[in-house]
């Protein structure tokens, strides 16, 4: 009972998360400017993120939770190197 | 360790609502991210998915976690509090750079440059 509400939630929720990446992705290449790229690419990683984290609450294993938190922390620095380079031509003056 | 099916039927209703509110805000968020016009709207949009819907996630899983481990998990709250901390950071950073390349094309759509931020560029 509660193992198959899990499941479906937890499929539909990765549906759900899996369109936000495909909306996101889709942003990422239409652009139409590089701040738009970059603010795309913000949502991207972050919906990647939550993704891992369902992966983890279905397989049952705190192992994704690492992965998630590597991802995150990664993700902001680069978006700050890219905001970095968009503001001052160069990430590190 | 225990399995799915030996999970409470509450926690797991508990932990799918969660979760399912997560997704479908960041989903939300998506959405306003491909369809608001400006890029200064579309700034907006994707914090929705880093506030309640990496929220509602995260919550799902503390409490799926918790009551399957018979123990109080809360390791999330690191990545809730690390999420809460650096979204504003970035957005602000990417929105002062876009204002930069606005102004110095001198587009019409954003405020003009006063002159006490000449300073403080």
């Amino acid at each position: 009972m509660s193992a198959s509400i899990l499941s479906w939630s937890l499929l539909i929720a990765s549906l759900l998360l899996g369109v936000a990446l495909a909306i996101a992705a889709f942003r990422m290449i239409r652009g139409p400017r590089a701040q738009d790229r970059i603010v795309a690419f913000d949502a991207l990683y972050v919906n990647a993120m939550l993704l891992l984290l369902l992966f983890g609450i279905r397989t049952g294993s705190t192992l994704y939770f690492e992965g998630a938190l590597v991802i995150s922390l990664l993700g902001f620095v680069s978006t700050v190197a890219l905001a970095k380079f968009l503001m001052r031509g160069e990430v590190i003056e | 360790m225990m399995q799915a099916d030996q999970l409470p039927v509450w926690a797991a209703l508990l932990a799918s609502a969660l979760v399912l509110l997560g997704a479908g805000f960041t989903v939300i968020g998506a959405i306003g991210l491909a369809r608001l016009q400006t890029f200064y709207e579309r700034l907006h949009a994707p914090t929705l998915g880093t506030t309640w819907g990496a929220g509602g996630i995260l919550l799902g899983s503390i409490v799926y976690f918790t009551v399957a481990q018979s123990r109080p998990v809360v390791h999330e709250v690191l990545i809730a509090a690390f999420l809460t901390v650096t979204t504003p950071v970035s957005l602000m950073l990417i929105a002062r750079a876009a204002l930069y390349r606005d102004r110095a094309e001198r587009n019409p759509l954003v405020p003009p440059d006063d002159a006490s931020q000449e300073t403080d560029a």
